[in-house]
């Protein structure tokens, strides 16, 4: 191919070998030591189904991955009826040159870290926190709410990260869309709330189910959130998932519900994939 | 009609500006604290507690080593990823499109479960905990990224500037080193800065693949334990902070490069 020194079929092979390497080194071996770990009993080390058989048949498993969906549509839902109309209201009421710093001043928090900004909720939420002083103050409660290390918790940090999210993807969505169509529209006569019900609503849904998806995948896997906000009154998967290390070392159960967890994921982009691809036809 | 809509609107959005920003306004006011508990009501404003976290060795020790895991394997995340892009767009490999799925196939897999494979497979291979596994980790995570971003910039003009260099002679690393890497300047920076600022915030990865030497994200966590602590109030405003720097200075680069 190239007319230069060496073999020209060498080349491109020591280019791509490095990456292709450490991916399989250090994402499809583990992924290989993981699946063996799973079949694995944790005494004694012989093989075993036990650790997958534990999670269909013992209640309290079962409760973490139901917990888990409910807590992601939940999440999923609420975000997305929170961020399109935001993402509209950017893209569509604000003036053209304040655009970009709207925008940008409506994902800062997305860059603090995010092990802190689970923190600052529970500043928010606590017993004698900011909300609970506040109601109070004005009278509104007489005893302040119990609202950190309850679900409620959780789902507000997970809403919090993902409002942000949407509203970039939803908002890079909606600037794509041709004013034509618009003009099309109001041409033939639709009023602004049939232009958006049946024009540009349904010409951003394929974005919003792009975003769906990745709160989806980002929000089920997700440790952090859970655990600082939600406590331990009710366990997710990723907590239950920590748990069998950090208290039990039982790396073989860990293995088998972090696969199981993958799992849900894998379906759900299939799901998904194929819904997407309906759309685009 | 109109008025209402507008009005409405700009209710809506100020609601969500608030939503947005009422944690992040409360961490940074309640650093300020001058009693030791980080609620109402506002005592400071005192830098006491910004005092005590540059004090702690830990911490500042912790933000060294979180600059270094990020830097390191940042810097390895694009080269590995440049250089791999540039294979696959310049050259044509039997199974191509195989093998780039498999680069880019980390990205649909959650931190967690990528940190419990490689906590696995270093336990099995008696490979210690330390601040390198955790950045192999980084690596893992960030490689597809970096790859993904560069290989979709590989454009067909720059392999007519490539091929213009290599009819006039130069050899294959010349090409690489003078036209390549500064037509791709902006992918590199972009999925350079990416990385970074994925590594510099990663928690679980670090968390289970490191022990005593930890990274900042790590060992506020480990502050946590103390329940709500103005120092912690102080260590995320700072943490903040950087990243809203990196954050400015990545917006002006590529501002800067935009008319260009």
């Amino acid at each position: 191919m190239s007319g230069s020194g060496g073999s020209p079929r060498a080349l491109p092979w020591a280019l791509v070998t490095p990456a292709l390497a450490w991916t399989l080194l250090f994402f499809v071996l583990p992924f290989v030591a993981m699946g063996l770990s799973s079949l694995t009993a944790h005494e004694g080390g012989g093989f075993t189904l036990t650790n997958y058989s534990q999670f269909f048949t013992d209640p309290s498993y079962w409760r973490a991955m139901v917990n888990s969906l409910q807590v992601t549509a939940i999440v999923t839902v609420i975000s997305i009826a929170l961020a399109y109309p935001f993402a509209w209201i950017l893209a569509e009421q604000v003036p053209e040159r304040w655009q970009r710093l709207a925008l940008m001043l409506a994902v800062l928090p997305f860059w603090t870290s995010y092990v802190v900004r689970s923190y600052s909720w529970l500043l928010v939420l606590a017993q004698n926190g900011v909300i609970n002083r506040a109601l109070t103050g004005i009278g509104l409660i007489a005893e302040p709410l119990q609202l950190a290390n309850t679900r409620f918790a959780t789902v507000t940090g997970f809403v919090h990260f993902f409002v942000m999210l949407l509203t970039l993807t939803i908002f890079a969505n909606l600037k794509q869309l041709s004013p034509s169509y618009r003009k099309a529209a109001a041409d033939l006569g639709a009023g602004p709330v049939r232009t958006f019900l049946h024009v540009v609503l349904p010409l951003t849904l394929p974005g919003i189910m792009v975003g769906a998806f990745l709160t989806f995948v980002l929000c089920i896997g997700d440790y952090i959130t859970p655990q600082i906000l939600g406590g331990n009154n009710e366990l997710l998967m990723p907590q239950l998932v920590m748990m069998q290390i950090g208290r039990r070392g039982d790396f073989p159960l860990a293995s088998a519900l972090s696969i199981i967890l993958m799992a849900v994921v894998t379906v759900a982009y299939l799901a998904c994939a194929r819904w997407l691809k309906i759309e685009r036809a | 009609m109109r008025a209402a809509v507008r009005l409405a609107a700009w209710l809506y959005a100020i609601a969500v500006y608030g939503f947005i920003f009422l944690p992040v306004v409360v961490l940074i006011l309640f650093s300020l604290q001058a009693t030791s508990f980080p609620i109402p009501p506002f005592t400071g404003p005192s830098l006491r507690w910004y005092q005590a976290v540059l004090s702690d060795a830990r911490l500042t020790s912790a933000l060294v080593n979180s600059l270094l895991v990020a830097v390191l394997s940042s810097l390895a995340s694009v080269t590995l990823g440049f250089l791999s892009a540039w294979g696959f767009a310049r050259f044509v490999l039997p199974g191509s499109a195989l093998l780039r799925g498999l680069i880019t196939l980390p990205l649909t897999v959650s931190y967690l479960i990528i940190g419990m494979g490689l906590l696995v497979l270093f336990n099995w291979a008696g490979v210690p905990k330390s601040l390198i596994a955790a950045g192999i980790g980084h690596v893992v995570i960030n490689l597809p990224l970096c790859f993904a971003i560069i290989y979709s910039q590989m454009g067909d003009h720059q392999i007519n500037i490539e091929r213009a260099a290599r009819d006039l002679g130069a050899p294959e690393w010349k090409v690489l080193l003078m036209i390549t890497v500064p037509v791709m300047a902006p992918a590199i920076f972009a999925g350079f800065f990416l990385s970074m600022t994925f590594s510099w915030d990663e928690f679980v990865i670090s968390f289970l693949l490191t022990r005593f030497e930890t990274t900042l994200p790590v060992e506020i966590w480990n502050l946590l334990r103390s329940g709500l602590n103005p120092k912690t109030n102080a260590v995320g405003s700072l943490v903040f902070a950087v990243s809203i720097v990196l954050v400015v200075l990545f917006e002006l680069t590529l501002l800067r490069r935009k008319p260009a």
